[in-house]
């Protein structure tokens, strides 16, 4: 395992890698990632030019627009050396496990992607492992439960951290999940080109969901987010799916 | 090995079976319960599990030495051991030794490996006769069906389906097929005749183990014991990666593989052969006069040495199998290939090439389960992307996804294109989407709008209202839900 920021002293100050997904489609996700940050001391910078981190085309297999996206994605990065706090544990994982082996032919970029992978966090990992905060001070009300998104879960293993801090979220109930570490189906390109199988896999999640009489699901990942909620709208469903920033945020 | 149905034909046909989603989906939570049960009870599974990768890598990295001397112990012992670089050579092998012999009649004992080389059929064709032993298999041989899982073959099927096929295809009565027992006691009659007459037995073989050239087979039914026994000559068919260097490594693999498998502690029956019946002073008294070993390997070598060396290390447990959420919805047919699910999906293109099966590392999402199951910490998910690369290279796959991710990736380096690629498509969706949401895309996007609605996106990108943010600084944020 990486070693956590390692100066000791807590970053007063990280750069907000905001992914795609947040920027165009929500947001509000990132502004309350934001929210939550500065609330604790912490400042935050939004680095100019940033894009897309090419997850979607390396999971395609489409390794050259991936190194192409990669190598952008880590000269945004790099002008600065502050820690990069991610709101998505799939672009976390994306950044942290395979832009060394996607770039490892080019010494330059693999060299940066190094250093940029021992400072870069999830967003939960980080209030919890680096800042040492499990109590954001939030507040909020109904029945809430947590679907462990694959990659957080797996890769950066993402599981205790937004499970203890939601459990210092006032005046919401915590249900339980079934089968709450089991893959949604969304899977990038996969919902696409094997609609039929991720539509199957999406309707357990979504009678799991509907089974533990919760009002809000909440996620680390917009991606998965996306995925469920727009599942549930199709059914009619009253539940909905919130950011974990945005449940740390209301207060 | 190919399938005449395209992948997704095949994916809606197990949609679209209830039984069998029902049936799989109930067989395989059960298994995952299992495991999880098995291996808490082992004081420390997780070194364990370190410590069986270590002794597959040892055997893989030096498997021209493990198998050499493998060979030389089998023929120490008496036994016979020849190489079959393709699956021609396997079945041709059994077919000549056993017209050679004047064998009629074979028993088989559950082989996933035979199932590989389409043995049975090479078989038949010669106008012998081959009789399946282990339950499923046998149920799988009366209904002309293909195992749809590693290690439980009719993992697909209901009580009732078997009792309508004993009743079909074997003349079984209403009372042979009243319950589960009245069933199993219904089979075993029939085939403790077959064992009794057949001139030879065919089994596959878990491990072979290089120091002594002992063949280790596992079953839960003892239909393995028999066939291994009583007739007269025994061939066992090897992938050549089931090598293990040394017994006391046999000794951490079965403390897995069953735990993995089934949940068992041991498998019911672990028998460990060591070359055929001895004849002389000190006399068995059972066991074949002669013993084949036939070291199959039909694409494997090709793969030692390259990126997916590791799928290699599998000891077919079936556990990603149980734990992947693609697996449980779609069932092993669907896969179209002998090796279902995700070690299926790397090692079915990996020894037979992506021309037929580019679509197999496709059907996963990626989630990373069967990784985190694998008793020898295979990474599935590791290899299911470097296979999509390759797909990609070789020009396998929709045009679609390549004309459009080259797209993405041309604005994506450009920030500013980007951006104002991304307000043009807002605008366009805006003009579609009612309520916030789209439900209806056009194109290959339809896909995601068959199950789903899509997000209309965002009025005002967050990179548009952090500047404004800056400029007004510490204005309130609204953080409506998803």
């Amino acid at each position: 395992m990486r070693l956590l920021y390692p100066s000791r002293v807590k970053p007063r100050s990280v750069q907000l890698l905001v992914t795609c997904l947040i920027d165009h489609f929500f947001p509000q996700t990132g502004l309350a990632a934001v929210e939550v940050l500065e609330r604790h001391g912490v400042s935050v910078t939004c680095p100019a030019g940033q894009t897309c981190c090419g997850q979607p085309a390396f999971n395609a297999g489409s390794w050259n627009d991936a190194r192409a996206m990669a190598r952008h994605t880590l000269d945004v990065l790099s002008k600065d050396e502050r820690p990069i706090v991610v709101p998505s544990g799939s672009c976390a994982d994306m950044v942290l496990h395979h832009y060394e082996t996607l770039l490892a032919a080019e010494p330059a970029y693999a060299k940066k992607a190094h250093d940029v992978a021992s400072r870069t966090y999830e967003f939960s990992q980080f209030l919890v492992d680096v800042l040492g905060i499990t109590d954001t001070g939030a507040t909020g009300t109904g029945r809430v439960t947590y679907h462990a998104a694959c990659h957080g879960l797996r890769g950066l293993g993402v599981d205790r951290q937004p499970r203890a801090l939601l459990e210092h979220v006032r005046g919401i109930e915590r249900c339980p999940l079934r089968d709450a570490d089991v893959c949604c189906g969304f899977g990038g390109l996969f919902a696409v080109k094997m609609a039929d199988i991720s539509g199957a896999m999406l309707a357990a999640k979504l009678d799991a969901i509907e089974e533990s009489r919760a009002d809000t699901v909440v996620v680390t990942d917009v991606s998965c987010g996306m995925h469920v909620q727009g599942g549930l709208e199709r059914r009619g469903s009253r539940v909905r799916v919130r950011h974990l920033a945005e449940v740390l945020a209301s207060r | 090995m190919t399938s005449p149905l395209p992948f997704h034909r095949r994916v809606e046909q197990a949609l679209g079976n209830q039984q069998l989603r029902g049936a799989i989906g109930r067989a395989t939570a059960r298994k995952v319960e299992g495991r999880l049960a098995a291996l808490a009870g082992l004081a420390d599974a997780d070194r364990l599990r370190d410590e069986g990768r270590r002794i597959r890598a040892n055997a893989l990295g030096r498997l021209d030495e493990q198998l050499t001397r493998f060979v030389e112990q089998v023929e120490r012992h008496g036994g016979t051991a020849v190489w079959a670089p393709d699956a021609d050579h396997a079945v041709r092998y059994l077919v000549d030794l056993a017209r050679a012999r004047g064998v009629k009649s074979i028993v088989k004992s559950k082989s996933m490996v035979t199932e590989e080389i389409e043995l049975n059929r090479a078989i038949e064709a010669a106008g012998l006769r081959v009789v399946e032993t282990d339950l499923g298999e046998y149920v799988i041989q009366l209904d002309h069906d293909h195992p749809s899982h590693i290690v439980a073959p009719i993992i697909h099927k209901t009580r009732q389906d078997i009792a309508a096929t004993f009743k079909r295809e074997v003349g079984a009565t209403d009372a042979d097929v009243a319950d589960i027992p009245s069933m199993t006691a219904f089979a075993r009659r029939k085939l403790r005749q077959d064992f009794l007459t057949a001139g030879m037995g065919v089994s596959g073989v878990n491990f072979g183990i290089a120091e002594t050239g002992t063949l280790c087979i596992c079953t839960n039914e003892g239909n393995g014991r028999l066939t291994t026994t009583v007739p007269r000559i025994h061939v066992a068919f090897m992938g050549i990666e089931r090598i293990l260097p040394t017994l006391a490594d046999l000794g951490i693999m079965l403390q897995l593989l069953a735990r993995s498998s089934t949940g068992q502690k041991l498998t019911a029956y672990t028998n460990l052969l060591t070359g055929p019946r001895r004849p002389g002073l000190d006399a068995e008294s059972d066991g074949p006069d002669e013993l084949h070993v036939v070291l199959v390997d039909n694409g494997r070598s090709h793969v030692l040495g390259s990126e997916l060396a590791e799928i290699l290390y599998c000891i077919r447990c079936g556990a990603c199998l149980n734990a992947c959420p693609v697996y449980r919805q779609i069932g092993g047919h669907a896969y179209g290939s002998v090796y279902p699910g995700p070690v299926g999906a790397v090692f079915t293109p990996a020894i037979g090439g992506l021309a037929d099966w580019s679509d197999l590392p496709h059907a996963s999402s990626l989630c990373g389960a069967c990784r985190e199951v694998c008793p020898v910490r295979i990474d599935i998910p590791r290899m299911l992307l470097a296979l999509r690369a390759r797909a990609a290279t070789e020009g396998h796959g929709p045009w679609w996804a390549r004309v459009g991710l080259r797209a993405y990736r041309f604005t994506a380096v450009r920030p500013t294109l980007f951006r104002l690629a991304g307000r043009l498509t807002a605008r366009a969706t805006s003009l579609v989407a009612r309520d916030g949401r789209i439900s209806k895309l056009p194109g290959p996007l339809a896909g995601w709008t068959r199950y789903r609605e899509f997000p209309a996106m965002a009025p005002r990108t967050f990179q548009e209202q952090w500047k404004g943010r800056r400029q007004e600084s510490g204005s309130g944020i609204s953080s409506a839900g998803l």
